[in-house]
C-alpha cells in the first residue's frame, strides 16, 4: 500500500497508539473526580497539556483541548464574535480556508456580520499587505490558515499579523494551524496570533482530539456549557485517551520537525523532477509551500477517476480536500485554476513514512492511466 | 545587528562600600536564570550590567521575560550596539528600530552622555539623531512632552547604545543579600503575595505548609506546590516543608473550646514553623496576614499567635486591602491558581463565631486542656521537605 493522504489523516504512531490503549485499560477515570484515580487522569491530560505548549514554545495554561481542530476554529470565531464581535462586526479571512473555518463565518455573517474574503493574487498568491489592507477599525477578527490544505501553499500570516497589530492591537488574530503544525517550524509568539487551532490526527495521533491555543490575557467564551471542564472554556468530560496518545504523538515528533522537512523536500523535489518531462502531468508549485502536501494536475482525467484508478493498483491519494468529498473544490478556484484544471487535480499528502520509489510508483501508474483512460476523460469534455 | 540586553541596578546603586557584594550576588542571580538559554557574556560598568549573547541560538527574548523576574534589576532596555559615532549610528541603529517606529506616530530623542569626552554634548547628539529619524521615517514627528516612542542613545566607554523601550524590571534587591525566612504558605491568595515580596526585598525563602489528609486533598497539596513553583520563578529555588497536621487538628476539635479552634490552630502552627527555623537556622517567619481580613486576622489575634514565635514575625501585606493583594498576585501569576477551590488545612474546622477578641490567658487556658507537646514533636519529626525550581 502506498499512502499518500496525510494531509486527510495520518496513521497513528505506536506511541500514540500504545498511550490511547493504556489509558483506556488502567487510566480511565473522570479527571474532575476528588479522588486519587481521578487525579491520576488529570495529571495524564496536563502533562499532555504541559508537551503541546511546550511545543509551541508557551505555557501549559494556554492550551485547551477540544475534540478536534473543528471544534478549535468553531470555538475560536464564535467566542470572537460573542467578545470584541459585539461592537466590531467585520471578519477578515481568506477565500481558500478550510471548511471549518468558512461554514462559521458563513453563518454569522447570515447574522449580521460582515466577512472580507482576500482572494490570491494572479501570480496565485496571498499578498500579506492585501490582509492587512482588508482590517479597519470595525473589525474583531481576522482568521487564516497557516498552510492550504488542498495545495501545500503557506500564507503570509506571520508578517500579516505582525502588521496588524500593531496597528489595530485589539483585533483577535486566529491562526487554522492544523497542517503547519509538528510539520514547519511554529511557535505562538512566531505566528503572532492571538488563537491557534491544533489537530491531533493529522500528526499521528489519534482521531477525535485537538487544541486551541489561547494567548494570555484573550477572552474566551464557551460555545457548548456543562461542567465547566478546561476553565469553563470547553465544557464536557475529557477525552483522556485521545489526549494522551495526542501528547505522546507530539513528543515523539517535535523533535524530529526539521529532519523530516529536509526528508519532505526530496521527496517533494523529486516528485517535480520527475514528472517535468510527463506530459500531460504537472506539480503545481508556489513560492512559499509545505514540502507535504503535492497539488498535481493530469490533463483530461478527471481527478476522481485517476483516484479510484491509482486505488486499485494500491495507492491511495485524494481530490481536493478529503473534507469536501467529491464536490468542486472553491479553494483551487480562488487560486484561478480553470474548471478543467480543477476537474483533473489531484492532492498527494506525504508523512515520514514515505519513499523515492513510491513517488516512481505513482508515476509509473499515472502513465498507466493516461494510456488506458484518456479517452474517457475527453469523451466526458 | 548585534543586540545586547542592558540591566539598570535601583537602590543597588546607592549602596556604599557594600555594593560589589551586592553587585555580585545579582550577578551570579542572573547567570543562574539564564544559563539555559543559551551562551552569554556579562560585563558590569556605571550601574549597569551588559548582557551580551554569544551564540546566535541564544534566544534574547527569553533572556528578557527571565530578567523580568530577578529582583535587584530596576530598569531592562534591549539596545542595539554601534560604533561611537553618528554614522554609526545611522547605519545600524536607525534600521534596527523599524519594527517599533513603523507602529509610532511621534517621537522623541533623549541621550545620556556618560562618556563625557565624546566630542558633541547630549542635546546635540540629540537633534542629530532626531534627524537622522525623520530623514528615514519620514511618517514620524517629533513631540517632546507626550511622545509614542522614546529612542534612548547612550554613548558609554566603548560603544553606543540605542533602544527604544525600557522595560520595568522586578525592582527590589538580590536575592541572598538579605537572610532566610520561612513562610506559611496555606494555598490561598495572600500567602504567596507575601512570600514575593519579602523575597522581593533579596531574602532567601522556605516555604512551610501543613497538610491534613483525608481533610485535606492530595490536589490541595500540589497546588500549593504549584504556587511555589511560581513564586521560585522570582526566588530562585525553594525549599518546601510538608507538615503532616491531621492528629493535631483532630485533638484540637476534641478538646479545646470551638471558639478558639482557630487561633489555637494558628498557635500550633506559628510553633512548629518555629522549632524548623531553630533547627534549620532559618531567622525569621512571614505570613500573609493583614489586619482584619479574617477573624484569626485581628490584632488581638495576631498577639495571640506572635507570642510562641521565638523569632520575628513578618506581614508584609498587614496594610494592604484585599483588592491591592490580588493586584499583585495577578500579576506574578498565582491568582488563578490560588482560586483552584479545594479544601485546605484552615478551612477544615473552622468554628460557627470565631472569637475576634481572644484574650491570652483565656487563648493560653484553651489550649492547656491538651498536652500538644508530643504531637508537636512528632510533627516537627515527620516533615517532608523537597526542593522546587521554577518550572518555566
Amino acid at each position: 500500500m502506498i499512502y499518500f493522504d496525510n494531509a486527510a489523516t495520518t496513521k497513528p504512531c505506536d506511541e500514540a497508539v500504545k498511550a490511547v490503549s493504556d489509558a483506556l485499560k488502567t487510566n480511565w477515570s473522570n479527571p474532575s473526580s476528588l479522588h486519587g484515580l481521578g487525579l491520576k487522569a488529570e495529571q495524564a491530560v496536563n502533562s499532555a497539556r504541559e508537551i503541546i505548549a511546550k511545543s509551541l514554545d508557551t505555557d501549559s495554561e494556554c492550551i485547551y483541548f477540544t475534540s478536534g481542530a473543528t471544534e478549535s476554529n468553531n470555538l475560536a470565531i464564535f467566542s470572537t464574535a460573542k467578545t470584541i464581535g459585539r461592537h466590531k462586526k467585520k471578519i477578515v479571512t481568506t477565500a481558500i480556508e478550510h471548511p471549518s473555518v468558512l461554514q462559521p463565518i458563513k453563518y454569522l455573517e447570515e447574522n449580521g456580520f460582515e466577512a472580507v474574503y482576500v482572494k490570491p493574487d494572479k501570480s496565485g498568491e496571498i499578498n500579506p499587505a492585501d490582509i492587512v489592507s482588508a482590517v479597519d477599525d470595525n473589525t474583531c477578527l481576522v482568521t487564516c490558515q497557516l498552510v492550504n490544505n488542498e495545495t501545500g501553499y503557506i500564507l503570509p500570516i506571520s508578517k500579516a499579523y505582525k502588521a496588524i497589530k500593531r496597528l489595530y492591537p485589539k483585533v483577535i488574530t486566529h491562526c487554522d494551524c492544523v497542517q503547519g503544525f509538528m510539520k514547519l517550524n511554529v511557535s505562538a509568539n512566531s505566528l503572532n496570533s492571538d488563537l491557534i487551532s491544533l489537530s491531533g490526527h493529522k500528526i499521528y495521533g489519534p482521531k477525535g482530539v485537538g487544541a486551541l491555543y489561547v494567548k494570555k490575557g484573550v477572552r474566551v467564551l464557551p460555545v457548548n456549557f456543562g461542567g465547566g471542564q478546561e476553565k469553563g472554556v470547553r465544557s464536557g468530560t475529557e477525552a483522556v485517551p485521545n489526549i494522551a496518545g495526542f501528547g505522546v504523538a507530539v513528543e515523539a515528533f517535535s523533535k524530529s520537525i526539521d529532519k523530516r522537512y529536509e526528508k519532505m523536500c526530496e521527496l517533494s523535489n523529486y516528485l517535480f523532477k520527475q514528472t517535468e518531462t510527463v506530459e500531460g502531468v504537472k506539480v503545481n508549485k508556489f513560492s512559499e509551500s509545505s514540502p507535504y502536501i503535492a497539488s498535481v494536475t493530469v490533463d483530461n482525467i478527471k481527478s476522481e477517476t485517476l483516484l479510484h484508478y491509482l486505488e486499485q493498483n494500491g495507492i491511495y491519494v485524494s481530490s481536493g480536500s478529503a473534507c469536501s468529498k467529491g464536490k468542486k473544490s472553491g479553494v483551487l478556484k480562488a487560486f484561478g485554476y480553470d474548471d478543467r484544471a480543477i476537474d483533473s487535480t489531484i492532492r498527494l499528502s506525504f508523512s515520514y513514512e514515505n519513499k523515492m520509489s513510491e513517488i516512481d510508483e505513482f508515476i509509473k501508474q499515472v502513465k498507466n492511466a493516461q494510456a488506458e483512460l484518456v479517452k474517457i476523460g475527453q469523451k466526458r469534455n | 545587528m548585534k543586540e545586547i540586553i542592558l540591566c539598570k541596578y535601583g537602590e543597588i546603586a546607592l549602596k556604599g562600600l557594600n555594593k560589589r557584594t551586592f553587585e555580585d550576588v545579582l550577578v551570579k542571580n542572573i547567570k543562574r536564570r539564564l544559563n539555559q538559554l543559551g551562551k552569554f557574556h556579562y560585563t558590569r560598568s556605571q550601574s549597569t550590567i551588559y548582557i551580551e549573547p554569544l551564540d546566535d541560538n541564544a534566544d534574547v527574548d527569553k533572556a528578557i521575560d527571565k530578567l523580568k523576574k530577578v529582583f535587584g534589576i530596576a530598569k531592562i532596555s534591549r539596545s542595539i550596539e554601534c560604533e561611537k559615532s553618528l554614522e554609526g549610528i545611522n547605519n545600524t541603529a536607525v534600521p534596527a528600530l523599524e519594527d517599533t517606529l513603523l507602529g509610532a506616530r511621534t517621537f522623541k530623542v533623549e541621550t545620556k552622555r556618560a562618556d563625557k569626552t565624546f566630542y558633541l554634548k547630549s542635546p546635540e547628539i540629540s537633534n542629530e539623531v532626531g534627524g537622522m529619524i525623520l530623514d528615514a521615517y519620514p511618517h514620524l514627528e517629533v513631540d517632546v512632552h507626550a511622545p509614542d516612542v522614546v529612542v534612548l542613545v547612550e554613548i558609554r566607554e566603548n560603544n553606543a547604545y540605542v533602544s527604544a523601550e525600557k522595560i520595568d524590571g522586578a525592582g527590589g534587591i538580590p536575592i541572598g543579600t538579605s537572610g532566610r525566612a520561612m513562610l506559611l504558605l496555606s494555598g490561598g491568595i495572600d500567602s504567596p503575595v507575601a512570600g514575593y515580596m519579602i523575597a522581593k526585598r533579596g531574602v532567601v525563602l522556605d516555604c512551610i505548609h501543613f497538610e491534613s489528609p483525608p481533610y485535606t486533598s492530595e490536589r490541595a497539596k500540589l497546588k500549593v506546590i504549584k504556587l511555589a513553583e511560581r513564586m521560585a520563578e522570582y526566588t530562585g529555588r525553594i525549599k518546601f516543608h510538608c507538615v503532616p497536621f491531621t492528629k493535631i487538628q483532630e485533638e484540637i476539635k476534641n478538646n479545646c473550646p470551638e471558639e478558639l479552634f482557630t487561633i489555637i490552630m494558628r498557635r500550633l502552627m506559628m510553633e512548629i514553623a518555629d522549632k524548623i527555623c531553630e533547627r534549620d537556622r532559618i531567622q525569621c517567619l512571614v505570613t500573609g496576614e493583614s489586619i482584619g481580613q479574617v477573624a484569626s486576622q485581628t490584632m488581638s489575634a495576631m498577639v495571640c499567635t506572635d507570642v510562641v514565635a521565638n523569632r520575628p514575625v513578618f506581614r508584609p501585606l498587614i496594610g494592604m486591602d484585599k483588592s491591592e493583594i490580588i493586584a499583585v498576585s495577578r500579576k506574578i501569576e498565582t491568582f488563578d491558581i490560588s482560586i483552584e477551590p479545594y479544601e485546605d488545612c484552615c478551612t477544615v474546622f473552622t468554628p460557627k463565631h470565631p472569637k475576634t477578641k481572644p484574650n491570652i490567658k483565656d487563648v493560653e487556658a484553651g489550649q492547656a486542656m491538651f498536652d500538644f507537646k508530643p504531637l508537636v514533636d512528632d510533627a516537627v519529626e515527620n516533615t517532608f521537605c523537597e526542593f522546587i525550581e521554577a518550572k518555566r
